[in-house]
């Protein structure tokens, strides 16, 4: 069954986003594990990832990007946001909610309800879903979701190349300061075992090349289609499109098999110089089009999570992001502030090594 | 009075270094264990560091005196001096005529680690240590901000250093009796910047125990009992957040300036100090807290040797808290038992201070929360 | 030993200063303080306070660079801690990131955010709170500068 959820008014009324400073080229992890780096750049199409401090976590990841959306969501009272979700693949703690400390240290408590949600990468854009509902629904008049992630990866293993740390957060709502309308959103959902991580062990499996047709491309492509179907829209009647990044290949990919010209896909491209953050990645790539997008564009947003399912958004932007943008920094800025490690710092941040008996 | 050696004294626990301190105390003073009619003793944490509270009760005991009243003062590092005042305060209200104050802190049970843990409960937990700052971390704030205000510069501190081991050289109780270079000094690791290891006193252990009486009752024990002229403590802002001024501990300006009130005597009378130089800026600060110059200018009293035994106001001549060591608890008494060597003319090795009369020993807890300034004559 | 896995009760009751940076303010002499006080320590009882959340911006008043921690921070190390002076008025203590140790300097401008303070060993909690980072609006010069 197709989900559809025509909104009505209802849609984005602030963005925020953040990403850690450090980065690490892919030359210098593939110098560790003697592989070819030329090989991977082109293969991935990834040049550096992000790198999160030792003090830094999804917790922390999505603060800073959900304070940088409020600032845009600058008229949401906190007593008017009834919902905040945070998802990500790599929280914290195994049992107990992200969403809490956040909604604390956002001063959203007590009167919100809450939850974190997993689903792989798109575990932040079924949240969106959510806050939609509830706002329609009359429930509440804004809520909050975050993608936030600090992507593990086993050292020499591909992944390696792209698992990066960041997020993205997004108030939903209606009212007059809606800079983007939700048109419509739909959802395609299966059970594919294309990459995941069982309870207990501290890095995921993934089925190589399996992750690609019948799984990323099986679910980006058919949820992005029956969008279109049930709108009424072509690709030709988007300005601008963009999909979950696990690398720089698949999104063209994707874009090119429902009929999307390059230059509409490249705007929201961040993994080349940032990686992919998972819960972040595909909302990391909306903000960056949202940072420059005009009155009247619209925006296809098809996030992709494994096991598997994508959640396709048609966004029409409205005349209010011009006022809005200004209010806290652009991707840009983010993905421009960086600055280098090697692989030994890499591996003291990503907590491959203990220091004195600590992990 | 008596102290213990200073150091790493791995084979004496708590109780051991209080004995040791009261039995040399009792010696020296010529008088009977049960002459003793109260015990004030300094401890700073003896809970943390070997699991052991109600500290006075087992010095108490453990000496032999198991039905005196004893009482244990805390005051993190000011803790000695601290019952240095109440044993004052008891002999001066006339309840009590014989009166020991002592202290004592074993420090080395635990690692460095933990060690460094418990002594920054003396800051405050919740907004100091809670965040990652340490006792070197929080006087080091103090030094680089004097550093901008004042222009200090590291060769200054290093030579705070140099005379304080070339003091502990000549005493055999210090904790560290090496004499260094100024180089040394400011090559040694950095603990907290600008803080280097030769800046920063040891985690030592020891005890020191002295013995207080009204004047008449003392001269049926001694002739050359030495006169309180003062005792004076104050407090400051636990935190360096709330601190107006980053470089001036007022609690030590104000016990200073009640002490030498009370005393009636003035800074050029004083012939032979001891200052909490827990780190070399501390002794900096201290100079110019107590009044001996203006706030700003201690660097000048480190250019010609003023500060050695020799010198115009010879500072800290037991190697201080750098060299002579500093057991938390007992460094406040371990103070006036060097004060009162230099009046009696007992210091030996070189470090005798010539013709001493006046004397001054400061004592601080913390950050500065709490200063003790006592001053001590000949007669 | 200050830090093993206990206090819960103690790092609960003081999160939410340390997760917003709430202090206090008299309303009868009009001064902020951090941490927040029951009490104006110059009014005393003819005070009222009531809380503030402040701004994150302010000013470095002093730093150093820790390198030798107690035991609960020993995996950052180093790290640089500072006092800073907050554009309402009181100092916090609190740890500078983002920031390479040569380019401190007292007066540079930071501004709060959001980390992990410590984490407990052995399954213990993760504290979290503020610290400080060097201030950077250089993004808003593509906004005409202007920062609301």
């Amino acid at each position: 069954m197709l989900l559809e959820l025509k909104a009505n008014g209802i849609g984005i009324v602030g963005y925020g986003v953040y990403i850690p400073r450090w980065r690490i080229k892919i030359e210098e992890i593939a110098r560790v594990w003697g592989q070819d780096a030329d090989s991977y750049r082109k293969g991935l199409g990834v040049e550096e990832k992000a790198v999160p401090s030792m003090d830094e976590d999804t917790t922390t990841i999505a603060v800073e990007s959900a304070r940088n959306a409020l600032k845009r969501a600058r008229e949401v009272k906190p007593d008017e946001m009834g919902a905040i979700y945070v998802g990500s693949e790599s929280h914290p703690y195994a049992v107990k909610p992200t969403a809490a400390t956040v909604a604390e240290a956002i001063g959203l408590t007590p009167n919100i309800t809450a939850a974190d949600t997993e689903f792989a990468c798109k575990a932040a854009t079924a949240a969106m879903q959510a806050c939609m509902g509830l706002v329609k629904g009359g429930y509440m008049k804004y809520g909050i979701s975050i993608g936030a992630d600090t992507a593990q990866s086993a050292p020499g293993d591909a992944l390696e190349y792209t698992a990066a740390a960041g997020g993205a957060a997004y108030v939903i709502g209606g009212g007059d300061g809606v800079i983007a309308e939700i048109e419509g959103t739909n959802s395609y959902t299966q059970d594919v075992p294309d990459f995941w991580r069982r309870d207990g062990t501290r890095y995921p499996t993934h089925a190589g090349r399996f992750t690609g047709e019948p799984a990323y491309f099986e679910h980006v492509i058919n949820c992005s289609r029956a969008l279109f179907e049930k709108l009424g829209t072509t690709a030709k009647d988007y300005d601008y499109a963009v999909f979950h990044q696990p690398n720089a290949k698949f999104p063209i990919r994707a874009a090119k098999l429902l009929g999307f010209e390059e230059k509409k896909v490249l705007p929201g491209m961040v993994v080349s110089k940032v990686g992919n953050t998972y819960s972040g990645s595909s909302l990391l790539g909306l903000a960056a089009i949202l940072d420059r997008a005009k009155e009247g564009e619209r925006i296809l947003m098809t996030s992709y999570g494994s096991g598997a399912g994508s959640d396709s958004f048609s966004l029409r932007l409205t005349g209010r992001i011009e006022g809005k943008r200004r209010l806290s920094p652009p991707v840009k800025y983010y993905m421009e502030r960086r600055e280098y490690i090697d692989y030994s710092m890499y591996a003291r941040y990503e907590r491959l090594l203990g220091v004195m008996g600590h992990v | 009075m008596g102290t213990t050696e200073f150091g790493e004294l791995w084979d004496k626990g708590l109780k051991d270094l209080a004995w040791e301190a009261g039995v040399k105390a009792v010696e020296a003073a010529g008088i009977g264990g049960k002459d003793i009619e109260y015990i004030v003793f300094g401890n700073m944490s003896g809970g943390l560091f070997v699991g052991q509270e109600h500290v006075a009760a087992l010095v108490a005991d453990f000496m032999g005196l198991n039905s005196t009243p004893a009482t244990r003062v805390e005051a993190a590092c000011a803790s000695g001096g601290a019952a240095f005042l109440q044993a004052y305060m008891a002999v001066a209200s006339g309840m009590y005529d014989i009166v020991v104050a002592g202290g004592v802190e074993k420090m080395t049970d635990v690692g460095a680690g933990q060690a460094a843990a418990i002594l920054s409960g003396a800051m405050d937990y919740e907004w100091e240590a809670y965040f990652g700052a340490t006792f070197p971390a929080v006087y080091a704030l103090m030094a680089r901000r004097y550093m901008h205000e004042y222009g200090l510069k590291s060769d200054t501190l290093a030579k705070v250093a140099v005379k304080n081991h070339y003091h502990g050289s000549l005493n055999p109780l210090a904790h560290f009796r090496n004499r260094i270079t100024e180089d040394e000094a400011l090559s040694s690791p950095m603990v907290a910047d600008p803080l280097r290891r030769y800046d920063c006193c040891p985690v030592s252990d020891g005890a020191a125990c002295t013995i207080l009486a009204p004047l008449d009752v003392a001269r049926k024990y001694t002739d050359t009992p030495i006169v309180i002229r003062a005792v004076a403590q104050a407090s400051d802002t636990l935190s360096l957040l709330g601190r107006e001024d980053l470089c001036t501990l007022r609690a030590t300006v104000k016990a200073a300036g009640k002490a030498f009130d009370e005393a009636k005597l003035s800074r050029k009378d004083v012939d032979v100090v001891e200052v909490h130089d827990c780190f070399t800026i501390a002794e900096l600060l201290a100079l110019e807290d107590l009044g001996f110059c203006k706030k700003g200018e201690a660097a000048g009293l480190y250019g010609e040797g003023q500060t050695y035994v020799g010198g115009e106001l010879p500072v800290n001549t037991d190697g201080g808290l750098k060299a002579g060591g500093h057991a938390v608890g007992a460094t406040g008494i371990k103070q006036i038992v060097e004060v009162t060597r230099q009046l009696r003319g007992e210091a030996k090795n070189g470090r005798q201070v010539e013709g001493a009369e006046i004397g001054l020993a400061h004592n601080v807890g913390g950050t500065g929360a709490t200063a003790v300034v006592a001053i001590l004559s000949r007669r | 030993m200050a830090m093993s896995n206990s206090g819960i009760p103690q790092h609960w009751r003081t999160m939410r200063e340390r997760y917003r940076l709430l202090g206090a303010r008299c309303e009868k002499c009009n001064t902020n303080y951090f941490p927040p006080r029951n009490v104006c320590p110059k009014c005393r009882r003819r005070g009222k306070t009531t809380q503030i959340e402040f701004s994150g911006r302010g000013k470095v008043f002093s730093y150093t660079v820790i390198n030798a921690s107690s035991r609960a921070f020993e995996r950052y190390m180093p790290y640089i801690v500072g006092l800073v002076q907050l554009d309402e008025g009181p100092r916090v203590l609190s740890q500078i990131v983002d920031c390479k140790p040569d380019d401190l300097r007292i007066g540079m401008e930071v501004e709060a955010c959001f980390r992990k303070i410590f984490e407990q060993d052995d399954g213990g909690i993760i504290s979290y709170g503020f610290k400080f980072r060097p201030y950077d609006n250089s993004w808003a010069k593509d906004f005409d500068g202007e920062v609301l």
